[in-house]
């Protein structure tokens, strides 16, 4: 049952966005959101779409599961799009009953939002959480961050910390699993009652969780210690990442973006809000 | 004579506890361990082996009695920070549950840990890991995540995450006691290889008997002392002492010496099955010819 949690959506692949060095990733991600975020004009949405489509066809990823990352926020999107609908104020009246009035720019600025924020979703989980795992991800994160151990950070502390929750996801829900059937053998019931006598039950799972990851992490330490561990101090790593064409390629491509963005909007400001 | 790697004086060991009366765990042991062997201590539960280990890699302070590791004495109150990690370095130590010991979510960036901690050059790093994966035969497995492996394989990781640290001496504390016979097997087979083909000094704490079986010395500890020391041959033919300390002869061992008390003319020394069944057959082929 504990089985199915997965972690971060990583879906493994060998496409260009695959295979870019993650710390370009995290670069590119921040401009392109900073890109959205430059969008007035209508011509300059049509191209943010446009992009978003792009993306999600040079990863590869399958359509179906990309489209699934916009369900939960539905419920975000359809709140944004009343609020903007019946609270935005201008011109053109498009029609009004009793107290409420709604006007063009409205309508206009609930279709933008909506489409932001989609393309936004999109574009942060094609260029990042679909295609990169999350050990490259905590690795980019931790060298991109490196300049500001400078200011005392403790980035490699934080990254270290990282990458040990990553490891012993897996090997904590086995045991949970694990003492839950235990507890289950021992006549213990998980699954009915009310949600106040359900999450009682699992109290009886949570201590002795508590108790071994608390002896995992002693008998850690000490098997980190005997392997020369000493914190982020003169520590190299073996693998050394590379910038490749593709990775200049795609800043590129994200810069031509936040361009032409920037130019629709000056020179076409069409239906701007 | 082979150099002396570890040597300990009269080490006596016993955890502090509130009324400072705690029992001494380990008691004026005395120790020598030669360059290149492959030393097996056997104990019951509590016996100290475990402390021993760890007095041995530095983790703990010894309550009196002195520790010599390559020669050279261990004062820890004039050493620095820098020469305790060196020291540990070179003696690696192996643990008994593999899943609390792999830090890293990917086999060979496990496996790097070590020599990334003691800033090896990268270009370094990659050969000494593919060497060690290569000792431990799990070089197919160097991108799989550990927990995708068997309980074995995790711990032949571990052992590959020492030799890349490149140390003189390894310890092995229980490493086998939380795998099945197959896992046993294998990790076994990595530790005699890291042996015989390393010239690693090898120093395996078990309380199983075929295990201890497969060194060149074996080494009985009980409540803290040393009760027996010498080949496996002429330690396991010791039955009563053995029993004594709470311990087991291997099966083969006790079967040969219970036939010989009743009277058949039997060697006393044969540890493996092979050995017994070889010496029974030898027996049996010369009741045939009397006949």
């Amino acid at each position: 049952m504990l089985k199915d949690i997965t972690l971060g959506q990583f879906f493994p692949g060998n496409s260009v966005i695959h295979k870019l060095d993650p710390r370009i990733k995290i670069i590119a991600c921040i401009s392109y959101i900073v890109g959205i975020f430059l969008c007035k004009s209508a011509v300059s949405y049509a191209l943010m779409l446009v992009s978003a489509l792009l993306l999600v066809l040079i990863s590869r990823l399958p359509v179906k599961t990309v489209l699934k990352s916009i369900k939960p926020i539905l419920l975000v999107l359809l709140f944004t799009a009343v609020l903007n609908i019946f609270w935005h104020s201008g011109e053109t009246v498009l029609f009004s009953f009793w107290r409420i009035t709604v006007y063009m720019e409205g309508v206009i600025s609930a279709i933008y939002m909506v489409l932001r924020i989609v393309s936004l979703v999109i574009g942060t989980s094609v260029i990042l959480t679909y295609t990169t795992s999350p050990i490259a991800l905590t690795d980019a994160i931790e060298r991109l961050l490196s300049p500001l151990r400078f200011i005392k950070v403790p980035v490699h502390e934080f990254a270290m910390m990282m990458t040990i929750a990553l490891r012993f996801i897996p090997t904590l829900i086995e045991e949970t699993d694990k003492i839950m059937n235990a507890q289950k053998a021992r006549g213990s019931d998980f699954s009915s009652g009310s949600i106040v006598a359900r999450a009682k039950a699992l109290v009886p799972v949570l201590v002795p969780l508590f108790i071994s990851s608390f002896r995992r992490a002693d008998e850690l330490a000490v098997a980190m210690e005997c392997r020369c561990y000493r914190g982020g101090e003169g520590r190299t790593r073996m693998t050394r990442l590379h910038l490749a064409a593709r990775d200049f390629v795609f800043m590129l491509f994200i810069a031509v973006f936040i361009a032409a963005v920037v130019l629709i909007n000056i020179y076409m400001p069409f239906f701007v809000v | 004579m082979a150099e002396i790697v570890i040597k300990t004086e009269g080490l006596s060991f016993a955890y502090d506890d509130e009324e400072g009366t705690s029992p001494a765990i380990l008691e004026n042991f005395d120790l020598e361990i030669e360059k290149g062997a492959f030393v097996a201590l056997l104990g019951h539960n509590g016996s100290g082996k475990s402390t021993l280990a760890k007095l041995l890699n530095l983790i703990l302070t010894p309550t009196s009695g002195s520790i010599y590791l390559f020669g050279e004495k261990i004062d820890e109150e004039n050493m620095t920070e820098d020469d305790l990690y060196a020291l540990r370095r070179r003696v690696g130590m192996v643990f008994q549950n593999p899943d609390n010991q792999l830090v890293a979510t990917i086999v060979e960036e496990d496996v790097a840990f070590g020599p990334e901690n003691l800033g090896v050059p990268p270009a370094e790093i990659r050969e000494r890991v593919d060497k060690a994966l290569e000792l431990v035969g799990m070089t197919q497995y160097a991108r799989h995540s550990p927990h995708q492996l068997s309980g074995g394989q995790k711990q032949r990781v571990a052992i590959a995450g020492i030799i890349a640290c490149d140390p003189e001496i390894v310890i092995f504390d229980e490493s086998t006691a939380m795998l099945d016979p197959i896992g046993r097997a294998e990790v076994l087979e990595t530790i005699e290889k890291l042996n015989q083909n390393n010239g690693t000094t090898v120093i395996l704490i078990t309380h199983y008997m075929e295990e201890a079986a497969r060194a060149d010395r074996v080494i009985v500890i009980d409540d803290g002392k040393k009760l027996l020391d010498g080949t496996p041959k002429e330690v396991f033919s010791q039955t009563k002492i053995l029993r004594s300390a709470g311990l087991d002869v291997p099966q083969t061992t006790l079967l040969l010496q219970e036939l010989a008390e009743a009277g058949y003319d039997l060697p006393n020394d044969a540890l493996t099955p092979e050995e017994g069944a070889r010496a029974l057959a030898a027996i049996l082929s010369e009741k045939e010819k009397n006949k």
